[in-house]
């Protein structure tokens, strides 16, 4: 694949074109209202122009990089920034109420940044210190914060409320952002990580995209359960099971959380507790 | 004392009866932990071996898919579970007919996924479960360098004919619930038919893809 600046710009070009329809006939028509998103045509058209963002660069250039470098560097490429980001891992994890699993993430970071060559080796995991996932969103929700209304950003994607102020401050501690002076190379370090973590996707929107019925609402619960997940490191209360076919189901089995006067959807996807702190303190159980 | 002795005999044979009865069903099961252990095992051999699966060869591993992993899944139980309320306003007939077509679509994204496998190392935990549970959940584990392990989870039922798997969650992502508000959109839309519609149409163009 060939690298061309007037491609780029090209492109680049109808997307500003495309973001300028696809917000015009986004706001037109708002299909289903779910109480948690009260902002869908704006959501999705904010989509759309994602969507056509990693079309026209996003999906091209991780698919070139995933051509040209060979599987075992592009695995030492994910390990040299995944090691940095255990660092705020930890930090997330002592936020939530959990040393021992902060513990666990520091030294992880120690041990992988030495006898792993600057993280390039994920050696901690081979000795048994598993590796987490947390960040400031997690952390918010464990805190008690509510989730508020959902939101697609620009080039950022879907997030809650509640998880746009986890990315913000998750972006402004990031360890390399602070330990970098030079702008340029942070751009570079940036660059790549993007580039990274989408070339890692690849397969997984594939098979995403062939899936769908309606795009916008697959990666929307996608994104919901995901998070739900996270917040409960994995071990998320589950709906009682729905009743075997054939048989009467309950009449809904969606909470009925919404405030009076909103509408109720016709989705009956769990929802959230509005409050995690209250729920997390009760039995955690599995760490 | 006849009698009595007579009655007491009938208790202790019913006892023994409801004691072992349920037990020697049991016992001709695959427990559902073992079941999803040797189907994964089974299926990633043949995968890890075959070089036109890697080569992205979809067609063949639904084929696999088929023979290895579809008789241990329950499309209707999956399918009323992503349908939720509305399954009660879908008559036989289109709950026969949407099944199907929910089950073409599974396969479909279940074998897509599988060519995408490389040498990842798969952990199967201990159930957490009691031995007269008839629902139970399978935790399998995917582990890679340098990232978090991937849940695989299998919500599995009890029923006559062996356990069968009726929800999967990756990464805590159901498969089968996220589909629930996609189908309740198109059900508000057009109806249960025009759902059944709108996958028969997104099967068939999947199928004209992968020749």
């Amino acid at each position: 694949m060939r690298f061309l600046w007037s491609d780029v710009l090209r492109r680049c070009a109808c997307l500003a074109a495309g973001l300028a329809f696809t917000l015009l006939a986004g706001c037109a028509t708002v299909r289903n209202s779910d109480p948690r998103d009260p902002y869908e045509g704006f959501n999705r058209a904010m989509f759309a122009f994602n969507e056509g963002f990693d079309e026209a660069i996003g999906k091209p250039v991780a698919t070139a990089y995933r051509e040209v470098l060979p599987f075992q560097i592009r695995v030492r490429v994910r390990n040299f920034y995944a090691n940095i980001q255990d660092l705020m891992i930890g930090v997330n994890n002592l936020l939530q109420g959990k040393p021992g699993a902060a513990w666990s993430d520091w030294t992880r970071f120690f041990i992988n940044s030495s006898v792993g060559l600057l993280g390039l080796h994920d050696i901690a995991s081979e000795a048994g210190l598993e590796k987490h996932n947390e960040d400031f969103g997690q952390t918010f929700a464990v805190w008690g914060m509510d989730e508020g209304p959902f939101f697609v950003w620009p080039f950022i994607g879907p997030n809650t409320l509640r998880d746009t102020f986890g990315f913000a401050a998750d972006v402004a501690a990031a360890p390399l952002g602070w330990a970098i002076d030079d702008n340029a190379t942070r751009y570079w370090m940036a660059g790549l990580y993007l580039v990274s973590e989408r070339a890692e996707l690849l397969d997984v929107t594939t098979t995403l995209d062939e899936a769908a019925i309606d795009k916008y609402l697959q990666r929307r619960e996608a994104y919901y359960q995901r998070r739900r997940s996270l917040i409960y490191d994995g071990n998320p209360p589950r709906a009682p099971r729905e009743p075997p076919p054939g048989r009467e189901p309950r009449s809904d089995a969606a909470p009925q959380q919404a405030a009076p006067g909103a509408q109720q959807a016709g989705t009956s996807v769990p929802r959230e507790p509005s409050n995690y702190g209250a729920v997390l303190a009760a039995p955690r159980g599995k760490l | 004392m006849g009698r009595s002795m007579n009655r007491v005999l009938t208790y202790l044979l019913t006892g023994c009866l409801a004691l072992f009865v349920p037990q020697a069903a049991a016992a001709e099961l695959t427990p559902p932990d073992t079941l999803v252990k040797d189907v994964t095992l089974e299926v990633l051999d043949i995968v890890s071996k075959d070089r036109e699966i890697q080569a992205g060869n979809v067609q063949k591993v639904i084929g696999l898919v088929e023979e290895k992993v579809l008789p241990h899944f329950s499309f209707e139980s999956m399918t009323a579970l992503a349908m939720g309320v509305h399954w009660r306003q879908t008559s036989p007939a289109q709950k026969q007919r949407l099944t199907q077509e929910f089950k073409t679509l599974l396969v479909r994204t279940y074998a897509s996924a599988i060519t995408t496998y490389r040498d990842e190392k798969f952990e199967f935990l201990p159930l957490r479960a009691k031995p007269t549970d008839t629902d139970v959940t399978v935790n399998v584990r995917v582990v890679r360098s340098g990232r978090q392990a991937v849940d695989l989870d299998y919500d599995m039922e009890k029923t006559p004919r062996g356990w069968k798997c009726y929800n999967v969650y990756v990464g805590g992502v159901s498969l089968v619930l996220n589909y629930r508000t996609e189908f309740a959109a198109e059900v508000r839309k057009s109806g249960v038919d025009g759902l059944i519609g709108v996958l028969e149409k997104k099967n068939k163009q999947l199928a004209a893809g992968t020749t």
